[in-house]
């Protein structure tokens, strides 16, 4: 059968404008200067500083990092921070994907009815968020009747100060910021490849799988890594939902500094936090244009 | 065809419980804030505004709204400059190292706040930046102005330059065409990234944590302090003003960019 190639939507670029004189700097190119030197100043300086004491304080040389790689209890951190940060990227990845898929099959009135649900939490502040699940969560919280009055569980099981706890919480803070990558990628897919797939004899549950989710990985696995590198880095919802046996590394941080004032090795831990959220930003840079990715929505 | 409409039955009901799950804890705190027990039972078993009282008649909540409120305008200020300057140059100048100083611009979106606090604490608790308006408002600046930039340059890389042209051939000088054509044209990505900017300040807990002390805190710092250790029922009464705040806010920016789109489209 003929078919019209289908245009990709949105492919055309308009023509660039022709340049103007190849020079280093112009006019327009001075007014990055303010921003930048702020930034500077008030952002890259006090990172350097850190970056020195970690080296610096108390002794000079690596003590602070040996200490760290050295200690079971230090590591069992680290440990949990990407333990804790891969399964909330799992359970993102479970609940988002099914989630932006049917919002590119609902019709509009619900699309942006599943959309005002994804956004209400990307509005509303994180603190006022884990305040509510806190109270929620508790052992006479709403949870916990629920479970007991549908007959589930006879007496309150704990759902706060452990991992359990830090999964609801962290999961409910990065699910838009998965679904709606997630969906702008599904929404470009043309839907008539899955056609013709059913149309050349293949079940439909195999059409999706093998012809539709290998055209959603590159936004799937942004998201993804995206999730993964915001969680570990996490500071509030672990320290109001989670137990101490969970402890991620951004609570460590802060509890060397305000209960033992250790400066050197709560700024190496930040250093070791640095290196580790950078190399995955490098690994997302080269999935996609992470500028691009941040503002596309909204 | 059973099993077809079986999985989208089964995807429907997923995607209800996570729409549930996702904007559950913004409509339980709102019931509960009017709680009359000060264990905030839910449902609760007595209407009563107690909470709302105990905020307004508390002078260290009162003193943290207004330092967040003033921090907040200042940082919007702040940002709208230097992120619309940065945005005219990311997209229409010249100069050195420019994927370098993408990066910058965007680095404190990407980088986890506790460094950013720890960083910024040690720096500023030597130059007597702590507890002080001008400290908040530096990081502040710094958390939010990312987001600026990023509203104001897809504005301007979607503006048709030749608006500009036009203006200028009709003799207007570059000041007048810049403030006539092109800032009406990109002004509500402006207000846009106003607006994102002053709901980070207003919101930031973490590098506020550092900074604030008996001297000067902020409302995120006194929601924090009513969570961390006991729990503040006022706080749940903070809470849904915040919520209604900005729901409203952001709603009513969702309704205007629905009314130019409309109009738009009609005059299209």
């Amino acid at each position: 059968m003929p078919q019209e190639a289908g245009d990709a939507p949105g492919a055309g670029s308009s023509p660039a404008p022709a340049r103007r004189r190849p020079r280093i700097l112009d006019g327009w190119g001075l007014l990055v200067l303010p921003l930048v030197a702020f930034l500077l100043v008030v952002f890259v300086a006090p990172l350097v500083s850190i970056l020195a004491r970690s080296f610096t304080d108390p002794t000079t040389g690596l003590d602070n990092y040996r200490d760290f790689f050295g200690s079971p209890v230090y590591l069992d951190v680290l440990g949990n921070t990407f333990r804790i940060s891969g399964l909330v990227t799992l359970v993102t990845l479970l609940l988002g994907f099914p989630y932006a898929y049917l919002m590119t099959l609902a019709p509009p009135l619900w699309r942006n009815l599943m959309l005002v649900a994804v956004l209400i939490p990307f509005w509303t502040s994180l603190l006022v968020r884990t305040f509510a699940w806190v109270l929620m969560l508790g052992d006479t919280g709403v949870v916990n009747q629920f479970l007991m009055s549908i007959g589930l569980i006879d007496e309150p099981t704990q759902l706060i100060r452990n991992q359990t706890g830090v999964l609801v919480g962290m999961v409910q803070v990065m699910l838009p910021y998965a679904v709606l990558p997630m969906f702008a990628t599904m929404r470009q897919i043309d839907r008539r490849l899955v056609q013709a797939a059913e149309g050349l004899g293949a079940r439909p549950i195999s059409a999706f799988w093998r012809v539709y989710a290998p055209l959603t990985l590159p936004g799937v696995a942004a998201s993804c890594l995206l999730v993964f590198i915001s969680s570990i880095g996490f500071y509030v919802t672990p320290a109001l939902l989670g137990g101490p046996k969970d402890m991620m590394i951004g609570e460590l941080i802060v509890q060397q500094l305000s209960a033992v004032l250790r400066w050197g090795f709560a700024s190496a831990l930040a250093v070791v936090l640095l290196l580790v959220t950078a190399a995955l930003l490098l690994l997302v840079s080269r999935i996609v244009n992470i500028g691009k990715f941040m503002g596309g929505e909204r | 065809m059973n099993t077809k409409l079986l999985c989208r039955g089964a995807l429907v009901l997923l995607a209800v419980l996570t729409a549930l799950y996702l904007v559950a804890p913004v409509f339980f705190v709102i019931p509960t804030s009017f709680n009359d027990s000060s264990f905030l039972e839910f449902p609760p078993k007595a209407f009563s505004t107690r909470w709302y009282e105990a905020y307004f008649q508390d002078p260290a909540w009162i003193n943290a709204t207004l330092n967040s409120l003033q921090i907040g305008v200042w940082v919007t200020i702040l940002s709208v400059v230097l992120g619309t300057a940065a945005a005219l140059a990311m997209v229409r100048g010249r100069y050195p190292v420019k994927a370098l100083v993408s990066g910058l611009v965007l680095a404190p979106v990407l980088v986890p706040y506790v460094i950013i606090a720890l960083a910024v604490y040690a720096v500023f608790l030597e130059m007597g930046l702590t507890q002080s308006v001008l400290g908040f408002v530096l990081v502040h600046t710094a958390l939010a102005v990312p987001f600026v930039v990023i509203n104001v340059s897809a504005a301007l890389v979607s503006f048709d330059e030749r608006l500009e042209m036009a203006a200028m051939s009709l003799g207007a000088n570059r000041v007048t065409t810049f403030l006539k054509v092109t800032l009406p044209c990109i002004a509500p990505s402006v207000a846009a990234g106003a607006l994102f900017a002053f709901i980070t300040s207003f919101d930031e807990v973490v590098t506020s944590v550092f900074l604030a002390g008996p001297d000067l805190s902020t409302l995120p710092v006194q929601m924090w302090s009513g969570v961390r250790v006991q729990i503040d029922p006022t706080v749940a009464a903070v809470s849904t003003m915040l919520l209604l705040v900005t729901l409203a806010l952001f709603a009513s920016a969702g309704l205007v960019r629905l009314f130019r789109a409309r109009r738009l489209a009609e005059a299209a």
